[in-house]
């Protein structure tokens, strides 16, 4: 792995949570993200994995420091986002890029391809003529030169998203947060998509963090995979380590819990169900949060709370009793 | 051949929108066989759910829907609103993805259950209270008295889904639709639903149609499949046949295009889905086909047996051997 691109330190993020409940008016903390840490490499391609209310979006938010974490640093490129003024933090944002889930929202209907591709140039002030530049990242994501004319509501859901991808291209970036970028689309486009990351990343060498649910599209363009649970990491490590030897009991559990296209080996599979849902992040299990839904569980994971450990397969998880 | 309780022949359903007519299910053939577990998958925009929405009668007035769709015999295409009103609840259910625009907000679950169940039957409210409660033991509820007696907004989305399913279920229906139920669940969940489903299958012998986009749900739960592209079947069969020598094109490449362990390349179908206002001529999947000649643009294939599969594709005897993916 080459130098490190992104550290990410003990992050946490509360939400305030302001129920009203008739008269009264209470103030409750949403524990999104605890203690969040990892790092990231140049060019390599972290999974983060998990269940809705895991936290995972919220990670990658507070890494752009679109939304402001309650503390941990985010260091990149060794600068200390959190430490950092508002020009320089902008100035450092054209090199940090997203891609959100739908591509019907995050375009603007009323501005066309070209605007919408070069508006993030016109905001950081890359001087001069942007139509070379349009035409340039509309061929990098396999559109053509034509389509900068037109308007979104012209093209197809895998067309959008490819020039939502053209969009966080155009500033060279060194990071691209991919959250949920396929989920919105249809199977036979996804792929296409796909693709389309892993070419862009061997060509231009940006690192990516691809959020996803989808545990089959992470294995395949995942060097290394974080499994959130309620907030925290519970197990991260090599792909294929985490995939082929999951050591958390969560991760075994998630991933029997996804079905594949392939009828013999879903009727051989043994499954772990899972009892219940995710616990409330306003309220979390004490010790592991894992613990109520653990058929493993004993007295000590409602104490104790497990910390990351190295396991012989490579990776780290937390937990008391891992898999083997 | 087991009896069939679902025949759709010839279904074709046409919106009238300011862009001219929408061919949305353009000439459907489909059985559902008692007591089976029938998956439907395919892309958004193929007519899966407007077919069993029709076959439901839930469609807007201003839909055209012309065919036959019969229901264990009874005609439910041009059926008065009254017949329909007995059908639906009573001999088919339709489950779908959001639970909790399907749930009234304001009454209790247990109310909402006995409603279906004494719209239906002559029951008193004491029995159709107490059935109420055995329904969310079925569908796997814990505490089922107290619950029977909570609101929709305190319970999970899982939850939530359950209930729905034991409201479609309280009249032991021959037929269950259920479309995209797990879709807006986490996975781990949708084990449990999925679960749920096959349990009430076997349970009671209801045929269930599961709508999906999903391969793996489908390989999970189904006995037989149907693969449905721009409103018409392009392919069906069992799964094992299906999984294991798809023989459509585009059965072949919605398999090959699936991440599989391993770090090869995908496989994307080219193109993408057609515009159904002005959909290809002849075979509708030409303009994405590998295979594609002349004949495909001009003829519009019907499904043919082909092997233990039945596929609308004139050149399927042609074809070489699809790759395995069983």
């Amino acid at each position: 792995m080459s130098a490190e691109l992104l550290n990410v330190t003990n992050l946490v993020k509360n939400f305030e949570l302001r129920v009203n409940n008739g008269a009264r008016r209470k103030k409750r903390i949403v524990q999104a993200v605890t203690n969040v840490s990892f790092s990231l490499g140049k060019g390599e391609t972290l999974g983060l994995v998990g269940e809705s209310g895991s936290g995972k979006t919220t990670v990658g938010r507070c890494v752009l420091r679109l939304i402001e974490p309650t503390s941990g640093s985010v260091e990149f490129e060794g600068q200390d986002l959190g430490s950092l003024k508002f020009e320089e933090l902008r100035a450092l944002r054209r090199k940090m890029q997203i891609v959100f889930q739908d591509p019907f929202a995050s375009l603007d209907p009323k501005m066309t391809v070209g605007a919408s591709i070069s508006e993030p140039l016109i905001v950081q002030g890359v001087p001069g003529d942007h139509t070379d530049k349009v035409i340039e990242l509309l061929e990098l994501v396999g559109l053509s030169a034509d389509h900068a004319q037109r308007f979104p509501h012209e093209f197809s859901g895998g067309q959008r998203q490819r020039i939502g991808v053209a969009r966080a291209l155009a500033l060279n970036p060194a990071l691209i947060i991919l959250d949920e970028p396929v989920s919105a689309l249809d199977v036979s486009i996804q792929a296409g998509v796909v693709n389309l990351f892993e070419d862009l990343q061997s060509r231009l060498g940006m690192s990516y963090i691809f959020i996803a649910h989808d545990l089959s599209v992470v294995r395949h363009i995942a060097d290394r995979v974080a499994v959130m649970y309620l907030g925290k990491i519970v197990e991260i490590g090599e792909q294929e380590a985490v995939y082929e030897h999951p050591t958390h009991p969560y991760t075994k559990a998630l991933l029997s819990a996804v079905p594949l296209p392939d009828p013999k080996t879903e009727r051989a599979r043994t499954r772990i169900m899972l009892e219940g849902d995710v616990p409330s992040p306003v309220n979390p299990p004490s010790g592991c949060r894992f613990r109520t839904r653990c058929w493993k569980a004993q007295d000590v994971c409602a104490q104790e709370e497990p910390m990351l450990t190295v396991r012989p397969s490579g990776q780290m998880s937390a937990c008391h009793f891992p898999e083997s | 051949m087991t009896e069939k309780v679902l025949e759709i022949r010839d279904l074709h359903v046409t919106f009238d929108t300011p862009a001219g007519p929408l061919e949305a299910v353009r000439g459907l053939d489909l059985d559902v066989s008692a007591g089976e577990l029938l998956g439907v998958v395919g892309e958004s925009g193929s007519g899966k759910s407007v077919t069993f929405l029709a076959t439901m009668g839930l469609l807007p007035v201003r839909a055209r829907v012309t065919g036959s769709v019969l229901l264990a015999g009874e005609q439910l295409i041009g059926a008065s609103a009254k017949q329909m009103r007995s059908v639906r609840g009573r001999t088919l259910s339709m489950i779908f993805q959001d639970p909790l625009s399907a749930l009234n907000p304001v009454h209790r679950i247990g109310v909402q259950i006995s409603e279906m169940l004494r719209s239906h039957q002559d029951l008193s409210a004491s029995e159709a209270d107490k059935r109420a409660v055995e329904l969310l033991d079925i569908v796997g509820i814990p505490q089922p008295s107290d619950r029977a007696r909570q609101y929709p907004h305190e319970f999970s989305g899982g939850m939530r889904q359950r209930v729905v399913i034991a409201i479609a279920i309280a009249n032991n229906p021959k037929v269950l639709i259920a479309d995209e139920p797990t879709t807006a669940l986490d996975v781990t969940v949708q084990a449990q639903i999925l679960e749920v489903i096959e349990r009430v299958q076997e349970r009671f012998g209801t045929a269930v149609v599961l709508i999906t986009h999903d391969l793996g749900v489908i390989a999970r739960v189904a006995d037989r499949v149907n693969v449905m592209y721009a409103g018409r079947n392009v392919e069906q069969g069992t799964i094992d046949s299906l999984f294991d020598h798809p023989s459509h094109p585009y059965t072949r490449g919605l398999l090959a295009s699936l991440p599989r362990p391993g770090k090869q390349r995908l496989k994307p179908i080219t193109g993408f889905p057609p515009n159904m206002l002005n959909p290809p001529s002849g075979c509708a999947f030409h303009t994405r086909c590998e295979f594609a000649a002349d004949i495909c643009k001009n003829e519009l294939p019907n499904l043919v047996g082909f092997g233990d599969l039945l596929t609308a594709c004139v050149r399927a005897r042609e074809l070489p051997k699809s790759e395995s993916f069983a």
